[in-house]
């Protein structure tokens, strides 16, 4: 591990730089910078730009569309994509899906699922966590029996992200109840618009329908459609987990945010003449954040060192989801301070396609409450914090 | 006594789905509910004998705020009653207090300060709204923003600068805008804890000199002083709002179930959970003790380091408690269909209304 990019490497930035400086979509960026939502053909007409490119699957193996970059490549990549505020590619199909199927499913389920992944001619959604399954999710109780050539799915799946948007739905069901909870587990693809499905919208404190409750009833779901073994689900599920924990440091993300947030600093008001970036005590907890960002950061390097010598990505993987969502929850608080009074405003049409009323405040200002109420999620999604620190607690300390 | 009127009011009238509907009616609030504050004597208490009240103690409203913070009540008494009935009896004179005060007290006059404005932060003497004298009236110019209860109220209470520089003290007086008057446009919206408020330009507007509360120029003493009222009010509806979120989370921890138990019984939420009781008491101590300089004889700057010291804290105790709240609940704790998520919004709003923790922290330093 280096601490200086070589010439190739800086050669490799300035390439991604230029190639998002061109193809990022211009109005997709303004949206991004007036912290606009963005919608379901934003985030698909970027993805397909990425995927005629060859960038849209940085991790994937080669063999099926991946890029061949290496670790500190892929780290670049992130982090110019962060500076323009590109969207990371919708992680349910690209990055949790796709690599369950390409490590576990079989040639034809390879063939047949991970093209459209990679192109995002197909939106997939997760079905993991379930009203009584949270943080305990292999207590989860959604059933899949075996009639002749299909399963029968019945049961209820929540915190379903964007699955309003969602063509194809990955689950996990109980195909075993007679033995232990994580060995009765099977890993099923289900088409969204089979028969017996309905999506219920779940609104968040923040107004927006982000998550779903999605319901089976009499589900039929062909064999075919199984990853794997049947019951051994579990086992790909933790894999899955591991991968979604090391995307969730977001290191660029909260680079860029807090020189962002130095820039505005600047240039707002303390309201005693001068401005509020030479405010001691906020410059301060700004100093505080990007330090921990920096730890963190290198954090993620060791990690990805470790993985580039062919290590599987362990339980260390843990400290950057803890770290990486308490330092962005940490940076939601200084945005919220920098907007002061303008933070209070409720006007979430105003960060919605298309309006053209009066505004509230400045600089997205009046988004930065609502970005922090929402995003207490980061500390609960994923396997929450707590979890993170249980799986510390046994797989590292061996308490 | 008081305790018990608005327990007894929460019960009868403001349930969570009460509440759901006052919210989503057009005014934001409920007049009915007004009338009853009204008919109940609680928009008495914030004022003396003299001008008619219940006697104006600090400690009283404390009482009464912290059960409204509970049931997160939103009818707009802090900024009617507490804040701009609190200028009137503060400047007013005695035909601006019989205008303005009675009809307050009976529950039939809204009024809002718009005190604050884009550039200045929470610095209240930054004041660049101009009122220019010409000939019996003042023309105003100018803009304020999160003006409180400021789409329904009949009269603004506005800081405006009649002499000195943006920032100077001396130099602010507070004159009475009608509404309606021509020039006033407001932007009205609704918080994002469910209260309505509004950001109001003043253009060219003339507002009769008469209308002027107290001696011209010499305003912002008081005004510092009724928006520490204020302060003391919203901190103390803080301290029943986060006391309502350890509640509603001891109680969860009891009934959600994971790996085979309640989530209650684990160590480490336990003493996350005595941790959240410990802000919630040292809140609710602090809050006390700045009512209690309040009504007591001290000097206005001790009154003013006491309340700035329990914003401080308490602004500490709403991160605190609430992010805890949300997370020991989970997703559920984020949504809009359990009140959870809406009283950490509330505490939330708190936090930075009149100053957050920080500007507090430097005003309870610079005494």
């Amino acid at each position: 591990m280096n601490a200086a990019f070589t010439a190739e490497e800086l050669q490799f930035q300035e390439d991604a730089r230029q190639f998002l400086e061109a193809e990022f979509p211009k109005d997709i960026r303004a949206k991004v910078e007036q912290r606009i939502r963005l919608e379901k053909d934003d985030y698909v007409r970027w993805q397909k730009i990425l995927f005629e490119k060859g960038w849209a699957a940085p991790n994937w193996p080669e063999e099926h569309g991946g890029t061949g970059w290496t670790a500190v490549q892929k780290y670049i990549f992130a982090e110019q994509m962060a500076r323009f505020g590109a969207p990371e590619p919708v992680a349910f199909g690209m990055k949790m899906v796709a690599p369950v199927i390409y490590s576990y499913g079989n040639e034809e389920q390879k063939k047949r699922f991970l093209p459209d992944i990679l192109a995002s001619n197909v939106w997939w959604c997760q079905g993991y966590s379930e009203p009584n399954s949270g943080s305990d999710l292999a207590s989860l109780k959604t059933s899949a029996v075996r009639e002749g050539d299909h399963y029968i799915v019945n049961g209820t799946k929540t915190w379903n992200t964007l699955g309003q948007y969602a063509d194809w739905i990955f689950c996990l069901v109980r195909t075993d109840n007679s033995v232990k909870k994580q060995e009765g587990i099977s890993f099923l693809l289900i088409d969204m618009k089979t028969p017996g499905i309905k999506v219920s919208p779940i609104y968040l404190i923040d107004g927006t329908p982000e998550v779903n409750e999605v319901y089976f009833e009499n589900v039929k779901v062909p064999v075919e459609n199984l990853i794997g073994e049947e019951n051994q689900g579990w086992t790909y599920a933790k894999v899955l987990l591991t991968h979604e924990r090391t995307n969730i440091a977001g290191v660029p993300r909260s680079k860029v945010r807090l020189e962002k947030l130095r820039a505005l600093a600047a240039k707002i008001a303390d309201g005693h003449g001068g401005a509020l970036g030479d405010d001691p005590i906020f410059k301060k907890k700004i100093a505080e954040a990007e330090i921990q960002v920096l730890a963190l950061e290198y954090a993620e390097l060791r990690a990805l060192a470790a993985v580039s010598v062919g290590k599987a990505p362990g339980p260390e993987s843990s400290i950057l989801k803890v770290v990486g969502t308490e330092v962005a929850q940490f940076i939601d608080e200084l945005y919220m301070e920098l907007a002061a009074l303008q933070s209070l405003p409720f006007v979430p049409d105003q960060f919605t396609e298309g309006f053209s009323g009066e505004e509230v405040g400045e600089n997205g200002e009046a988004a930065t409450a609502l970005n922090y109420f929402n995003n207490r999620k980061a500390s609960i999604y994923g396997g929450s914090n707590e979890i993170q620190k249980n799986i510390i607690c046994k797989a590292v300390l061996g308490l | 006594m008081l305790q018990d009127s608005v327990q007894k009011f929460v019960h009868r009238h403001y349930s969570f789905d009460d509440r759901s509907a006052i919210l989503e009616s057009s005014k934001g609030y409920s007049e009915q509910c007004w009338e009853l504050f009204a008919e109940l004597g609680w928009l008495t208490v914030p004022f003396s004998e003299d001008d008619g009240g219940f006697g104006g103690l600090a400690t009283d409203m404390m009482v009464l705020l912290e059960e409204f913070g509970k049931a997160m009540v939103v009818e707009p008494f802090v900024p009617t009653a507490v804040l701009s009935g609190g200028l009137i009896a503060a400047l007013g004179n005695e035909q601006q207090k019989e205008q303005n005060l009675v009809p307050l007290m009976e529950g039939k006059l809204q009024l809002a300060a718009a005190l604050y404005e884009a550039d200045g932060r929470y610095n209240l003497a930054s004041v660049s709204t101009i009122a220019r004298r010409d000939g019996q009236d003042y023309v105003v110019n100018g803009g304020k923003i999160l003006v409180l209860n400021g789409e329904a109220a009949k009269q603004l209470l506005v800081s405006v600068r009649t002499a000195g520089a943006s920032r100077d003290e001396q130099g602010i007086s507070v004159v009475l805008i009608d509404s309606d008057s021509t020039g006033v446009h407001k932007k009205a919206y609704t918080t994002v804890d469910g209260h309505r408020a509004a950001q109001i330009s003043f253009t060219d507007v003339r507002v009769p000199v008469a209308n002027c509360l107290g001696t011209e120029g010499e305003a912002l003493s008081a005004v510092l002083s009724a928006v520490d009222r204020a302060t003391l009010c919203v901190s103390a509806e803080a301290v029943g709002a986060l006391d309502m979120l350890l509640q509603k989370t001891v109680e969860y921890s009891k009934t959600r179930k994971q790996f085979g138990t309640a989530i209650g019984t684990f160590q480490a939420l336990q003493h996350r959970m005595a941790d959240m009781f410990i802000e919630c008491q040292l809140a609710r101590s602090i809050v006390m003790m700045a009512a209690m300089k309040l009504d007591s004889d001290i000097p206005d700057e001790e009154k003013a380091r006491a309340v700035s010291a329990a914003k401080s804290r308490v602004g500490r105790a709403i991160r605190k408690v609430g992010q805890e709240a949300v997370q020991l609940h989970g997703g559920i704790g984020i949504t809009n269909e359990l009140d959870v998520g809406h009283l950490f919004k509330r505490v939330t709003g708190i936090e930075t209304l009149f100053g957050n923790s920080d500007f507090h922290t430097a005003r309870f330093a610079s005494f």
